[in-house]
């Protein structure tokens, strides 16, 4: 009796060893269990497990972020539940679920109450093709990379429901901002993975992790950092964080919501960053691979290093205001996304099988490019980003001891 | 077929995270485009004008305090001087040191809350203010020192200043000299050369010269057009013909001058309350003034150079103690003047950040 | 060239993640306060008052309740008034200090702590039964005397009527 779902189940020993435990399971005899169920079932528990890891992760992760943010303003950080304040966002969740739930009137209900659902729908989605190491994934899809982005364009839907529904105009402000700025950066994203796709020769991220024979951020300097602004701005993290600009527009798309309902959004929110983090270490730091440790350590390792580095950026950056941040999409990282496909295709065209003398070739090439194009940039708006002299120097005296003064 | 399209009107305030207070602005869009702002006061409205005329003036004294929570002790100046000119009083030397040198430090503390609030307005998640209300704290606690409150300080007299130095204060005000440049330079590096800063505040809510003379704006908003205007140097009050320093002066008036102007005045604060340091002598630190004081009968205006402008007192006294009519000139309400100008035409974001950028205080706006 | 002046601003954060943090945990820790601190319970010595209520003349709200009738005895002036009601409604009090200034004998003290919340409104009132009772740690603030003895409320002892005189 040969199962219908065999991409699913030649895929992952984890997750045949759950199906055939089910499936084999016999009770006198008979197999209780029906092939389709014992399937589900064994799908049904993986996919449980590992969306309750990245909530619980996602938890822990807003207490150090909110720490690490403290720290980062010189200041503690909460600290008051539990040890080193652990339990902190147990109270937060708490907190939000015995909140009452306001909804104004005059709203579209049914859209204001899915919004936060679908929102919260598409960061946990990401999770379904990350190799989280060594043949460990939920599903090896051959179309992985395409996957991902078209999981992540669904906020996009979600946070104009939420802007359209709530009838508040910040909300609304909020939601156009968001739909523009998803949608246009989009394409400098797409082109940034396009470079990786070249040289991996596969859209499946299981594939993408083992063709790094060098980590592609060597490889792709140039893609790597579209990709980098562009998944920031994917997920509404600072700089580029206009669509729910707190100093603006109150909250922005999320502006009417309360209670858990808002919590959602903010899960969702928190989630994304380990989401990006995730994407950007299978496609430019090698994924799960790397010495001595294990490979689902080495994983975790390099997903918390970039949501650092992306918690580092929102800690110290200010926000750009909507134009520039449009500006930047398709005049600075359209072009060079081209730029850098173009370059990347034809390294692959002349290196088909690069050897590894040829790869770090391909390394010095791709990151002069990088840097020439990061210098031609800042030149041509020079007159636009230089600094202005300091109004007035202070000149520096020799004091009298104060010490003496009485 | 053409798409049919109306402008947006939003209320902006008076509950809005960055209106500084409860301020609300009646604002028309074209989209993200402004297209005309109307300014709404009066929701911090207190009476302190009415409430003046029957307080004795040394319990007026506590009311100045509230009006710019941020720069009290300015505030204290600027109506002690008024009183002293309307009765006669000549404080001695040490009390004018002393006054000059809390009020530098209040322009600190203010131009500190300034551009950290400022800097919030551009979305930097409150880090810059953070750093910003460290060394703020460090002030406070001086402040603390010599008047055993922070923030409502109280600290002048007519006549002088209520209490002579604690010795501890000293020490204290020398390692801040020492350490203040560096968190200055600090700042500098954070976030003036950022990019982003860059390419938000340069050329956004310009103000000219001409409008701004216009509009009578005083201080920093007014010195970053261009405009050599400062009443330290126009007229100078206290000791401050005694001290050398430099009035930095912008060119452009756009956002990034407002802010590059704070960052100058600061420093040149620095350098004059470290000449105050060294000036200063042991002496009386007041005049003898009865305790209720009786004015002449008459009529005088005090002004000084506050962290925000010119704020002056105006004041009748009809020779009893309280005076007879009390009227503020408060930098925040006249700075607010010339919004529409610099606001109609540019984007949501720029407007939140020209409105911070002039930095108001809604305690003085409304009084 | 561009990207500079973000990478410096990024290096100064990971320094300051890296420092002290500026802040302190209060309950478990409080700064270091001024002797000079205007505090909330206020220190008054039935001994040295004679109930000349310049305190409430000159407090610009009006919040001291006070009320006397004639036939007392001060330790300092001999014959004054004796104090029946002498209540601060803190509720109200912004802290100038303008009474302690006022205060022509010494016997009011602005107090050193900032503790005194309460959950109702009526509770803010110091009634003169507390003022009596109260440990005396009266802050230097326009007090002269207590700062040339070095006196500090937040570390020394409660002070006797005799201690803080001129």
């Amino acid at each position: 009796m040969e199962p219908i779902y065999v991409p699913f189940r030649e895929a992952n020993s984890f997750y045949r060893n759950l199906y055939d435990l089910f499936a084999e399971w016999s009770f006198w005899g008979v197999s209780p269990i029906p092939d389709w169920l014992a399937y589900f079932l064994a799908g049904f528990l993986i996919v449980f497990a590992v969306v309750n890891t990245v909530v619980i992760v996602t938890t822990i992760g807003t207490w150090v972020e909110r720490r690490l943010i403290g720290r980062f303003q010189s200041r503690l950080g909460p600290n008051r539940w539990g040890p080193w304040g652990l339990l902190t966002p147990v109270a937060d969740a708490v907190k939000l679920l015995s909140k009452e739930d306001t909804r104004p009137e005059g709203v579209d209900r049914w859209v204001f109450n899915l919004a936060p659902l679908v929102f919260i729908v598409s960061p946990l989605l990401v999770f379904a093709v990350i190799p989280f190491g060594k043949n460990t994934y939920i599903a090896n899809l051959n179309i992985g990379i395409l996957f991902i982005i078209a999981v992540t364009t669904v906020p996009t839907i979600a946070m104009f429901m939420a802007g359209w529904a709530s009838g508040n105009r910040y909300s609304l402000f909020g939601a156009m901002r968001g739909v523009a700025q998803l949608v246009s950066y989009e394409v400098p994203m797409v082109l940034s993975i396009v470079g990786v796709l070249l040289l991996a020769g596969s859209l499946s991220l299981v594939d993408i992790v083992e063709a790094q024979r060098i980590p592609f951020i060597l490889l792709q300097p140039l893609g790597f950092f579209i990709f980098l602004l562009a998944i920031s701005a994917e997920m509404n993290r600072s700089p580029f964080d206009i669509v729910e600009a707190d100093s603006e527009l109150v909250a922005g798309f999320h502006t009417e919501y309360s209670g858990m309902k808002w919590g959602t959004f903010q899960l969702a929110e928190f989630i994304a960053p380990f989401g990006a983090a995730s994407i950007i270490t299978t496609l430019f730091l090698k994924g799960w691979d790397g010495p001595l440790l294990p490979s689902h350590l080495w994983f975790f390792l390099k997903v918390c290093f970039v949501w650092f580095v992306l918690l580092w950026i929102r800690a110290t950056l200010p926000r750009l205001r909507v134009d520039q941040i449009m500006g930047l999409a398709w005049k600075f990282l359209f072009p060079l996304g081209i730029l850098n496909l173009f370059i990347t295709a034809a390294e692959v065209l002349v290196w088909e099988t690069p050897t590894t003398v040829q790869l770090w070739a391909m390394v010095g090439i791709n990151w002069v490019i990088a840097i020439v194009c990061l210098v031609a940039v800042s030149h041509l708006m020079s007159d636009k980003l230089s600094t202005r002299a300091p109004l007035a120097p202070f000149p520096v005296r020799v004091r009298r001891d104060l010490r003496e003064v009485r | 077929m053409p798409i049919r399209t109306e402008p947006v009107t939003i209320n902006l305030g008076p509950q809005h995270p960055s209106t500084h207070g409860v301020f609300r602005m009646r604002i028309t869009f074209d989209g993200e485009i402004i297209l005309d702002v109307e300014p709404i006061f009066g929701y911090l409205h207190r009476g302190s004008e009415k409430l003046a005329e029957e307080r004795t003036y040394t319990q007026v004294i506590t009311l100045t305090d509230r009006l710019d929570y941020v720069s009290s002790m300015s505030n204290n100046l600027a109506y002690v001087l008024a009183v002293e000119k309307l009765a006669g009083i000549n404080p001695p030397e040490r009390a004018m040191y002393m006054r000059v040198m809390v009020a530098e430090l209040q322009r600190i503390v203010s131009h500190l809350v300034a551009t950290g609030f400022f800097l919030n307005d551009l979305g930097a998640l409150a880090t810059p203010l953070m750093y910003c209300f460290r060394e703020r704290e460090k002030i406070l606690e001086m402040f603390e020192m010599l008047c055993g409150a922070r923030i409502t300080l109280s600290y002048m007299r007519v006549g002088g200043i209520f209490q002579d130095t604690p010795p501890e204060f000293w020490p204290v005000l020398s390692d801040f000299l020492d350490y203040m440049p560096g968190y200055i330079d600090e700042y500098e590096r954070l976030i003036t050369g950022n990019e982003i800063l860059l390419s938000r505040t340069k050329g956004t809510g310009i103000l000219s010269a001409e409008t701004a003379i216009n509009s009578s704006i005083s201080g920093p908003v007014l010195r970053a057009s261009g405009v050599n205007w400062d009443l330290r140097k126009a007229d100078p009050y206290d000791v401050y013909d005694r001290m050398e320093f430099d009035v930095p002066l912008g060119t452009v008036g756009d956002n990034y001058d407002r802010y590059l102007m704070r960052i100058a005045e600061m420093r040149q604060s620095l350098r004059i309350i470290e000449q105050c340091a060294d000036q200063i002598e042991d002496g009386p630190i007041k005049a003898n003034v009865p305790a209720l004081v009786r004015p002449p009968i008459g009529d005088a205006y005090g002004h000084v150079e506050a962290p925000k402008g010119e704020l002056g007192f105006y004041m009748v006294s009809d020779g009893s103690i309280a005076p007879y009519r009390f009227k503020i000139r408060s930098p925040s309400l006249l700075n607010l003047s010339a919004l529409r100008d610099m606001l109609v035409g540019c984007k949501l974001a720029d407007m939140i950040v020209t409105f911070g950028s002039i930095d108001i205080n809604m305690g003085e706006v409304d009084r | 060239m561009y990207g500079l002046g973000i990478a410096k601003g990024l290096t100064v954060t990971l320094v300051n993640l890296f420092r002290k943090p500026a802040t302190v945990q209060y309950p478990e820790e409080a700064l270091p306060q001024s002797p000079r601190f205007r505090g909330e319970e206020f220190v008054w010595y039935e001994q040295r008052c004679t109930g000349c209520a310049s305190c409430a003349k000159f407090c610009p709200l009006g919040i001291i309740k006070i009320e006397t009738h004639p036939g007392g005895t001060n330790v300092q002036e001999g014959q004054s008034f004796a104090i029946d009601v002498f209540d601060i409604d803190i509720g109200r009090c912004m802290f100038c200090g303008l009474c302690v200034e006022a205060c022509p004998y010494d016997a009011l003290f602005m107090g050193s702590g900032f503790e005194r919340g309460t959950y109702r409104r009526e509770d803010l009132v110091i009634p003169v039964e507390e003022l009596r009772q109260a440990e005396k740690r009266p802050s230097t603030w326009f007090r002269p005397q207590l700062e040339a003895k070095k006196y500090s409320p937040q570390t020394g002892q409660p002070l006797s009527w005799e201690e803080v005189g001129r």
